[in-house]
């Protein structure tokens, strides 16, 4: 049985924080540009920005970047679908990138995300937000953002719905 | 998918997917490091038995671009004229460690018995194989055809409604056959225009229509003419009298491109007979996509090789 | 020599009898009251007269990788035969009196079935000479069958005084018909699956118009003439017109131009590639329906061993045929019998009567009666069973009918008074007295 974990005015606060958090970091620098990873962090990476130029008014950058040819398991699962990835004409170089996911887990998909801005520029600094750190960490990677620390074993699944493909916003474990 | 022999094997599904997937290679193939580290300790071997430097190197070019390394085995000067077996050939290749064999060669079906035959246990991807087949020219040419004429919309969509004439030597082409499988299975609608002696005896079950002169197909103002090169030899086997009278009812010249409507675009998979089956002119309007081809040729082989690699489900 | 009683054989398929054979001949048929050294308990079985091949591929000399007169000879006994007639394009052709007379001795030597030499037409089969067919049929060997099968004598003047020259002798002209210039780099039936493989064609015109042409030339000059291994619709009936019009004709069709279409073709399996090509289903009903109205007379197999390298290997690299001898009762069974288009005895007519009158074997014109020789295949119409190479008998592996289920087989075969498969099990040795 699902069991929900966040609602919708959870996330909403959860992002609002994270928010808050990163115009912090900023500490008055600008040249943010928030990069989601498909599928919902593409969502996420559109939402925080709208929350971070609503709380410190600044020309934020949004794209998507996709890691499936980055990662280290392609020979070992079946295939996976590769998206889009829409970088801001402007490129990355010198920027504070932003990259945004829904769920942090075993960090092997940041790690690709990491190599995959490599072979894109080369921005100043690379931060991490994510709406859900379920632990289990393969790799050294944490999050600098984190809207939800959600301790789950192994085996169960945790699942992000997002108004925009979803039809509504909540996260459930099961 | 652990093979790719024949267009017909693919689900509209995995095509759609393919074309989506052309997308995002062509993307990498923009950015300032063309190169993916998806196909990082494999290795792809080109074995082409029949020659063609074009699709070898779109081939070498996608393996690097996924950082595979590449062997290249062509048959001139090699152990098949000194009587080696293909079968022979193939496991020595294996055993050199290829993990993906690029098999291109003169005979129908090759690729297809070297699949299945338990020779070897590499992935085959067909390069084209004598008057069969040549899935990755297909699928080039109808992702050439989805970007330019659904544009931002493309992903995700076939061509359905889409009417495409091909037009040329379809009795002897791998690329026809490949392309009107591949067609059908994206929703296009296929006409295909030769003389009588150059279309197949009997293609009453490949779901397509079919004419005889050009201008009678452009009566119905096509989205696409794909015309097919012309081997210049089929004139003395009696396939065709002359260039002449070639050009005058098959060739794709200036004037019937006028008679398009300006959407309508060119498709030539190359190399071209200028001035036989396609005006120079015609090649080099904005309508033709000879050279959009070519650069979408990269990233649809980078597309299969990256299909193929993931483990079978 | 050691006597054989068959208990209740079907003859024909139809009246139970015993069959009484000593020394070498049919001795008594009905009910046997006596005994013999053997006894064989043939309830349920359908006796047979011995099978006659008109065409089959021995490949000695030249091709003992493939078969040799021996183990083509146990392949043959293996299928219920006791006579096959050998074709010429050996390695070298059996183009002159040695050659034919080393080939018929070696049938002797292997004891199996009588061999039959077919001689060449031309020298070497290169369709433009001809070969030395009296001194053939003057020889040992006694060569009545003359052909360049595996290839077509396109020249219609060389076919015409081919014709004419053979008839001196008293033979017939075994053609392979396929015109060589419409069938330029043929690799299958031309049609819609040969357009989808994007293998070359084989037109079906290319055999009718063959034939056609030599109906009239055999007419013009009062020659008989034997059509090997037809497979068109279109064929069937330039036989059938030619028959009504009185010409000296016979045709052949084989087992597996009776059973397959050019749908086997997909996937390539060069199993599957045999000239004349697999044709469509609707060849495939003509053909039955050809044999079932006697314009086609016999059934020969094309039995054509490769070693294992010429078929396991991409189709165009591939050498055409299939072997034949072993299952072609079955397929015959299959298609002809178990379909009603023919009896038992019109099997023994197609099978073994009518080829050994083609081909002027002596024996076979009273089948299975008293004081013939004992040539006798007893069969068991009953048996069903997948095919499949553990069938084969001879020298090649190279079956077209793996995997599909066949009924009928061959329990027994006697050739000449001895037995030569007993139980279904061909035997080690022919012991003769």
């Amino acid at each position: 049985m699902a069991r929900i974990v966040l609602t919708k005015p959870d996330i909403d606060r959860a992002l609002t924080r994270i928010g808050h958090e990163i115009v912090e970091s900023q500490r008055g620098k600008t040249g943010l540009v928030f990069l989601g990873i498909p599928t919902r962090g593409v969502f996420l990476a559109r939402r925080l920005a709208e929350i971070v130029e609503s709380i410190q008014p600044q020309d934020i950058a949004v794209g998507t970047l996709d890691v499936t040819m980055y990662r280290d398991d392609i020979q070992q699962k079946s295939t996976r679908a590769t998206a889009p990835t829409d970088i801001p004409a402007a490129g990355i170089d010198g920027t504070t990138v932003i990259l945004v996911d829904d769920v942090l887990f075993s960090g092997r998909t940041v790690r690709a995300a990491l190599d995959a801005i490599t072979a894109l520029g080369r921005p100043d600094t690379v931060r991490f937000a994510v709406l859900v750190d379920r632990g289990h960490r393969e790799l050294p990677i944490r999050a600098d953002f984190v809207g939800k620390n959600l301790p789950s074993s192994v085996d169960e699944r945790v699942n992000v719905c997002l108004s925009e493909i979803d039809d509504t916003d909540e996260v459930s474990i099961a | 998918m652990k093979h790719l022999i024949s267009t017909r094997d693919l689900t509209r599904e995995q095509a759609i997917s393919l074309l989506d997937t052309t997308a995002d290679m062509l993307e990498v193939r923009g950015r300032d490091v063309k190169k993916l580290p998806t196909l990082r300790g494999k290795t792809v071997a080109n074995v082409f038995f029949e020659d063609s430097t074009r699709t070898r190197l779109s081939f070498e070019a996608a393996a690097l671009a996924l950082s595979a390394d590449v062997s290249t085995f062509t048959a001139a000067g090699s152990s098949v004229s000194k009587g080696e077996s293909l079968k022979d050939t193939l496991q020595t290749l294996e055993a050199m460690g290829a993990d993906f064999v690029v098999l291109r060669h003169a005979h129908s079906g090759v690729a297809e018995t070297v699949a299945n035959s338990g020779w070897i246990d590499a992935h085959v991807i067909n390069a084209g194989d004598g008057t069969h087949e040549h899935p990755t020219q297909a699928l080039l040419d109808t992702f050439t055809m989805r970007s330019r004429l659904r544009g931002a919309d493309a992903r995700g969509s076939g061509l359905d409604g889409i009417d495409v004439t091909i037009v040329g030597d379809i009795l002897h082409s791998r690329v026809a056959r490949s392309n009107v499988w591949l067609l059908n299975t994206l929703g296009a609608r296929v006409t295909l225009v030769a003389p009588k002696t150059l279309i197949p005896a009997d293609v009453s079950a490949w779901g397509v229509s079919t004419a005889l002169t050009l201008d009678d197909a452009l009566e119905s103002n096509p989205d696409v003419v794909m015309t097919l090169r012309i081997q210049k030899e089929r004139m003395t086997s009696g396939f065709f009298p002359s260039e002449s009278e070639y050009s005058r009812f098959w060739g794709m010249t200036t004037q019937r491109l006028a008679r398009l409507k300006d959407s309508t675009i060119v498709m030539h998979p190359g190399p071209m007979n200028r001035g036989l089956e396609i005006a120079g002119a015609v090649a080099d309007s904005p309508q033709s996509t000879v050279t959009e081809q070519v650069a979408n040729g990269v990233a649809a082989r980078m597309a299969v090789l990256y299909t193929l690699t993931g483990a079978e489900s | 020599m050691t006597s054989i009683l068959i208990r209740g054989a079907q003859r024909f398929g139809t009246e139970s009898v015993d069959i009484l054979v000593d020394d070498g001949v049919i001795a008594e048929v009905g009910v046997v009251t006596g005994t013999a050294d053997r006894t064989i308990d043939a309830a349920g079985l359908v006796a047979l007269p011995g099978l006659v091949d008109l065409h089959t591929h021995l490949r000695e000399p030249g091709g003992e990788g493939a078969e040799t007169i021996l183990s083509g000879s146990r392949a043959a006994a293996a299928g219920g035969f006791t006579a096959v007639h050998a074709m010429a394009n050996t390695s070298p052709v059996a183009d002159t009196a040695t050659v034919v007379e080393r080939v018929f001795d070696r049938g002797i030597e292997a004891g199996f079935v009588e061999v039959r030499p077919i001689g060449a037409v031309t020298r070497n089969l290169d369709g433009e000479q001809l070969a030395d067919i009296g001194a053939m049929a003057a020889s040992r060997a006694r060569v009545t069958v003359f052909s360049d099968d595996g290839k077509c004598i396109g020249d219609s003047l060389l076919m015409r005084r081919a014709l004419e020259y053979v008839a001196t002798f008293g033979g017939v002209i075994a053609q392979h018909a396929q015109d060589p210039r419409l069938t330029l780099g043929a690799q299958m039936n031309e049609g819609g699956v040969s357009a989808e493989l994007g293998l070359g064609g084989w037109p079906r015109v290319a055999e009718d118009s063959i034939i056609a042409r030599d109906v009239l030339l055999a007419e013009s000059v009062g020659a008989r003439l034997h059509v090997c291994h037809l497979s068109t619709a279109g064929a069937v009936d330039v036989v059938r017109w030619a028959k009504k019009r009185g010409i000296a004709v016979t045709a052949e069709v084989t087992p597996h131009h009776l059973l397959l279409t050019d749908e086997s073709v997909r996937g390539y399996s060069p199993l599957f590639k045999v000239n004349p090509p697999l044709r469509t289903a609707d060849d495939v009903e003509a053909v039955r329906a050809g044999v079932a109205d006697g314009t086609i007379d016999i059934v020969a197999t094309d039995h054509a061993p490769h070693s294992a390298a010429t078929k396991d290997c991409t189709w165009s690299d591939a050498a055409f045929g299939m072997v034949g001898l072993e299952s072609a009762l079955s397929i015959v069974q299959a298609t002809l019998v178990d379909t009603g288009h023919v009896t038992w005895q019109d099997v023994s007519r197609l099978l073994s009567v009518t080829p050994a009158a083609i081909g002027q074997v002596a024996g076979y014109n009273a089948p299975l009666t008293v004081g013939t020789p004992a040539n006798i295949t007893l069969v068991d119409p009953a048996h069903r069973g997948v095919w499949g190479t553990d069938r084969l008998a001879g020298g090649s592996r190279n079956t077209p009918f793996s995997g599909i289920e066949l009924p009928g087989r061959v329990v027994s075969t006697i050739f000449r008074g001895t037995e030569t498969v007993i139980d279904g099990v061909v035997v080690d040795e022919v012991r003769t007295s």
